[in-house]
């Protein structure tokens, strides 16, 4: 049963690896947005200071949100995912491995370089701390939840503006308690509780979020 | 004919159509019964409230709003529910068909909750917790109608919309604890509302008006309902049977 999902994530993984461009520049979306708020309202730094989380978060949602279409639709032209729902594994496996697979190619980048565009923004080395471990724990959900638009939205014309229209009221939770988290870091309230909250949600979102897009996807394929 | 039997006959779309077409005039009166004496009490007997003014009597439409908004989505689900349960052809339309409304309910519970919040607070809209749940519910029910708006196939665009129907209701309770647990930690404008034993005079006139959208809902979701059928079962001989007869 794991083995589906290690064989899934590694497929995936050397097709990312085929098509490098696509991670960059979903990263490199993610840089520019964030350095576009200092631009727009001045270089203040105890304003930007205070803007940091939610202007960094809000940019993870967005940057996320575009590899979001990509998901499934290669596999569903060329007609691996008919494939794949065909094979005698619950597509729901497969569907979790497909998850991990962009967490790792899209959440994960994000984590590492967002400490770096926490500097410009000031902000202390333990809110860097915890504005890199709310990104991790956090982004799992994004991509999972983001997994059930992108399967509702598979093969339609528009789909990359409705998936956004479907998902982001539903990363609602998930920003609440990211740019929380640092926050109360920063207001010395600690941010554990948030922490906490974010890794539940994550939990959740990866083990029924396969499940709900498997469903969506068979609807796709039929 | 016993009960089990009339609920099966009447999921077909051929005999749901003359019965909702029946129905259709009893819940518009029952609507415009309602709402005068909803709206007799509500402006006329009701007193006016020592802090508030007249200005208070527009929670006679926006309560009930409200109230409409949350319960719609909630039937909605249901309907996605039964409909991707036992696979029937009338539950997605009933979901389809109610979703303009729950749309409309929420956004005049937004608007009028704007109209009363600038005389009472002083600002047309705060980022309480309630009012930031009820604006992304307006979003929940946008996301739906633009989902099953942008599938072309009918069966589709059912079953899609209510997957994502029934993640929502799922997300609901999470979005609403988030928004009020952000809400009391940034401790934005502090209001709350002082929810003084409310007169009993008011509380008919809230229920009353409550009732009037209720049966406005339902009359307007049967009338779209109907006109869903006949697009959807264009091609088939109750149709042609239905639209030739009325012309005749």
């Amino acid at each position: 049963m794991l083995k589906i999902v290690t064989s899934v994530i590694a497929r995936d993984l050397k097709l990312a690896m085929r098509r490098q461009a696509d991670i960059v520049s979903a990263l490199f979306f993610f840089v520019i947005v964030v350095s576009l708020f200092p631009l727009g309202i001045g270089p203040e730094v105890d304003l930007l200071r205070q803007l940091a989380p939610g202007v960094l978060w809000v940019a993870a949602l967005l940057a996320t949100m575009l590899s979001l279409p990509r998901l499934f639709a290669d596999d569903y032209r060329d007609g691996t995912l008919e494939q794949l729902a065909l094979s005698p594994h619950p597509l729901g496996l497969i569907v979790t491995g497909k998850v991990i697979a962009h967490w790792l190619v899209s959440g994960l980048p994000l984590a590492l370089i967002a400490p770096i565009l926490g500097i410009q923004f000031d902000l202390s080395g333990e809110a860097l701390l915890v504005l890199t471990g709310a990104i991790l724990l956090g982004t799992p959900a994004l991509s999972g939840i983001g997994a059930i638009g992108a399967a509702l939205t598979l093969g339609l014309r528009g789909g990359g503006v409705l998936l956004s229209l479907l998902v982001l009221p539903l990363y609602i939770p998930v920003l609440i308690f990211g740019a929380g988290a640092v926050d109360a870091t920063v207001s010395g309230l600690g941010g554990e509780g948030h922490l906490s909250l974010l890794t539940a949600m994550t939990f959740a979102a990866i083990g029924f979020a396969p499940w709900a897009s498997a469903a969506a996807l068979k609807i796709a394929l039929e | 004919m016993n009960d089990r039997f009339n609920l099966y006959r009447f999921a077909s779309p051929a005999t749901f159509y003359p019965l909702a077409g029946r129905l259709i005039p009893w819940f518009i009166a029952a609507g415009i019964l309602f709402g005068l004496a909803g709206l007799y009490i509500g402006m006329l007997v009701a007193p006016t409230d020592f802090q508030q003014g007249e200005g208070y009597r527009i929670i006679f439409i926006h309560v009930p709003t409200s109230w409409m908004s949350m319960f719609i989505y909630l039937v909605m689900a249901f309907w996605a529910a039964i409909g991707l349960a036992f696979n029937t052809r009338l539950s997605g339309m009933m979901a389809q068909a109610l979703a303009p409304t729950g749309a409309l309910m929420a956004f005049l519970s937004l608007w009028t909750g704007a109209l009363w919040g600038k005389p009472m607070w002083g600002t047309w809209w705060v980022w309480d917790a309630r009012l930031t749940s009820e604006l992304i519910l307006l979003f929940l029910y946008i996301g739906y109608m633009a989902l099953v708006a942008a599938i072309d196939d009918a069966r589709r665009a059912d079953k899609a919309g209510g997957i994502l129907l029934l993640v929502g209701v799922v997300n609901i309770p999470i979005i609403y604890f988030s928004v009020k647990w952000w809400n009391t930690l940034h401790q934005g404008s502090s209001v709350n509302l002082t929810k003084s034993a409310m007169a009993e005079v008011m509380l008919w006139g809230m229920l009353l008006m409550a009732l009037a959208f209720w049966m406005y809902s339902i009359a307007v979701a049967l009338a779209r309902v109907r006109t869903l059928m006949l697009e959807r079962e264009r091609h088939t001989d109750w149709v042609r049977k239905t639209l030739v007869g009325d012309e005749q």
